[in-house]
């Protein structure tokens, strides 16, 4: 705190001098501190990595390959997590097909179609969602959700049974409200506002003078959308979208109360299943040993899966921020 | 003004996540409980007045119980704070094995292949409480249902999928049983509920059962999973034909029905907490105190009972915590043991309690 008062007063006598030369105590001061707090983060960040692998070594060393084995028993001394990823990517993939074609409407709804003043009490709403407790969302999927689905789903099962691709997907006989659909499905609710927000954002981005131009010759608005807006936009949107699906990747107690819980692969998605954040959180508890560090090792999977996801979004959006810049 | 706020912000901040780091970086380090513990002149015995903290973990199962007992016992030793978070056993038994806690609540023995955390040094087993796991069951119409082991093994494995399957109509002549579709209902976290009625199962069943006796087992598909027992209780009463393992007091908190199970002596007995005492005190007890309540001996025994206990060192790092430890451990298998019945769990049978009771003076500094 002193600190930060004494490189205040010290700025105005300074303030003359080029910034190349020697600068005040204070100034340096601060630079250090914010050094340190940015380093901080990565250090704290790399201590998780390095803690979590060593805990988690002997289930390297017992089981070897077989940790993307499916064969996930821990009574049996099996640890291999392959149901775990595979539920891990369904449950991402399954919530953002749900919300991305509802976030982008939202966001062209309230940059291209709504008065400015009508938009702020959407953006308000479409916010509220982020607010609301995972844990909320989980015990409402799991108490009120889930045992209305089960109904719908046994009814689109028995209806789609045989027939091809959606037989495959959403038929089969084990059908249960609490599954990778319904983990999807809140999932896909959880992450509708950063998606909105983000690809709101981009949108908003599209030169004025661009759309104009569209209008000018003639465009409709939705012409205009899809000649102007859409192709500014897509990079950033894809990012957006990719941001959605790293937080759906990690998201842990929502999912654990409405997944199911059963390591299993199968392409039905109303049958229960498990992803890799919910079987660290239901398991832990009991465990010791082998199983333990397994579960340790599934905590260091999803970590190296959301920072490649989150890293190639990151990417992904500044790419297309240059791009946007430089038209 | 605003930029000098916002460095002020910036600055507390940054201060605040070094306090943050640092204190992680501390807590993991620490070796020894982080409690200091005043022992009154002249105590030894545990009705003596003691003063300090415990702090414990472990089983989610007697929780309700250390809850309780630490309410009551306040009233009767006002000194002494004792914490009880329930993290489940393993945890518990973590927790103990790296001195976070001075003692851990479990469902089951440390497991041989973890004896080696604890560096050599004695565990001793307090037995504190019985409890049966009812077979709870939803079937309209249906009010009285009788079960054997092999053929709960069977239900569970995923064999007997069907209500009117013959090996449970010849169980119960003069009951109407629906041909709906039998769903199991588990637990979908690790826990010793699980672990003790698979262990019921791998005892009194062994040809029907092999999906082990872990605290997490690998149930067939047509199981359906919830958290905790309420989790398994919230199934089982929505989902008409399910069957479920919950334990007596959410089972009876939840309004359900329950199955009577026949037992070692070849009788039907319906879930109590005397009759989960009776097979406590039927079984084999091994001089450390370790025991399987699960399948006792006695007429009157429910077979799928379990247990928990409370693990201490036998020499404790910190000579204050002996008094405290002997006090409420004393308080849990000693006056402690009357507010069990209603919270829905069972007394220690007489012979266990003196046991662990004459126990109490091996724990020293």
């Amino acid at each position: 705190m002193s600190v930060a008062t004494r490189a205040d007063s010290a700025i105005p006598a300074e303030s003359a001098h080029p910034l190349a030369q020697r600068r005040p105590l204070g100034d340096r001061a601060f630079a250090i501190l914010a050094l340190a707090a940015g380093l901080l983060v990565l250090v704290i960040l790399v201590l998780i990595a390095i803690s979590t692998s060593q805990q988690a070594s002997s289930w390297f060393s017992t089981v070897g390959t077989g940790i993307f084995a499916y064969n996930w028993d821990p009574g049996q001394n099996q640890f291999g997590v392959l149901a775990f990823i595979y539920g891990t990517g369904i449950t991402a993939v399954i919530a953002v097909v749900l919300a991305v074609p509802v976030s982008i409407g939202i966001a062209l709804l309230l940059n291209e179609v709504v008065p400015r003043r009508m938009a702020a009490p959407i953006v308000y709403v479409v916010d509220l969602l982020a607010v609301v407790p995972s844990v909320v969302w989980g015990l409402w999927g799991i108490i009120v959700l889930a045992p209305w689905l089960n109904h719908i789903y046994g009814s689109i099962a028995s209806g789609v049974n045989g027939i091809w691709v959606l037989g495959f997907l959403f038929g089969g006989e084990n059908i249960s409200g609490a599954s990778f659909f319904t983990a999807g499905l809140i999932l896909a609710f959880m992450i509708t506002p950063i998606v909105t927000s983000l690809s709101r954002e981009v949108v908003a981005t599209t030169p004025s003078i661009d759309k104009q131009g569209a209008y000018a010759l003639g465009a409709t608005r939705w012409e205009m959308i899809r000649g102007v807006v859409w192709p500014h936009s897509q990079g950033g949107i894809v990012g957006a979208v990719l941001l959605g699906l790293g937080r759906a990747m990690g998201e842990t107690i929502a999912v654990a109360l409405v997944i199911g819980s059963s390591a299993t692969i199968t392409s039905h998605l109303f049958a229960p299943g498990y992803n890799l954040p919910a079987g660290i959180a239901n398991q832990f508890g009991e465990s010791s040993g082998v199983f333990r560090a397994a579960l340790m090792g599934m905590g260091v999977l999803l970590f190296a899966l959301t920072i490649i996801i989150n890293v190639i979004a990151r990417g992904v959006v500044q790419r297309s921020a240059r791009r946007a810049r430089g038209a | 003004m605003r930029i000098r706020g916002g460095k002020q912000v910036a600055a507390g901040s940054a201060v605040a996540i070094v306090a943050v780091a640092l204190a992680a970086c501390s807590s993991s380090t620490t070796t020894t409980p982080a409690s200091g513990g005043t022992t009154a002149p002249g105590t030894g015995s545990t009705g003596a007045a003691v003063s300090g903290t415990l702090n414990g973990a472990g089983s989610s199962f007697q929780n309700t119980f250390q809850q309780s007992a630490i309410q009551a016992f306040h009233s009767v030793q006002s000194g002494v704070t004792v914490n009880y978070n329930s993290v489940g056993s393993g945890t518990g038994r973590t927790d103990l094995a790296s001195g976070v806690v001075q003692f851990a609540g479990s469902d089951s023995p440390i497991p041989a292949k973890d004896v080696a955390s604890f560096k050599g040094k004695t565990v001793l087993y307090f037995p504190v409480l019985i409890g049966p796991i009812t077979l709870s069951y939803n079937l309209t119409g249906v009010s009285s249902l009788k079960l054997t082991a092999p053929v709960i093994a069977q239900i569970f494995s995923g064999k007997i999928t069907k209500w009117n399957d013959s090996a449970i109509t010849s169980l119960n002549p003069g009951v109407n049983l629906p041909s709906t579709a039998i769903t199991p209902a588990v637990r979908s976290d690790s826990s010793g509920t699980t672990q003790n009625f698979a262990l019921f199962l791998q005892t009194a069943a062994p040809s029907d059962w092999s999906l082990g006796d872990q605290s997490t087992v690998k149930w067939p598909s047509n199981a359906r999973a919830g958290a905790q027992n309420t989790g398994v209780a919230q199934i089982v009463k929505s989902t008409p034909g399910a069957i479920g393992y919950v334990d007596y007091a959410d089972a009876k908190a939840s309004g359900l029905t329950f199955a009577s199970v026949q037992n070692k002596a070849g009788n039907y007995v319906a879930p109590s907490t005397d009759a989960a005492s009776a097979s406590a005190a039927g079984v084999t007890v091994k001089p450390d105190l370790t025991f399987h309540a699960v399948w006792g001996a006695g007429a009157q025994s429910y077979p799928i009972t379990y247990q928990s206990w409370v693990l201490v060192y036998e020499i404790q790092p910190n000579a204050s915590d002996v008094s405290l430890l002997k006090a409420y451990i004393g308080y849990l298998i000693g006056d402690g043991q009357s507010l069990l019945g209603q919270l829905g769990y069972a007394q220690l049978p007489a012979n266990i309690d003196s046991m662990a009771k004459a126990q109490l003076d091996k724990i020293t500094s």
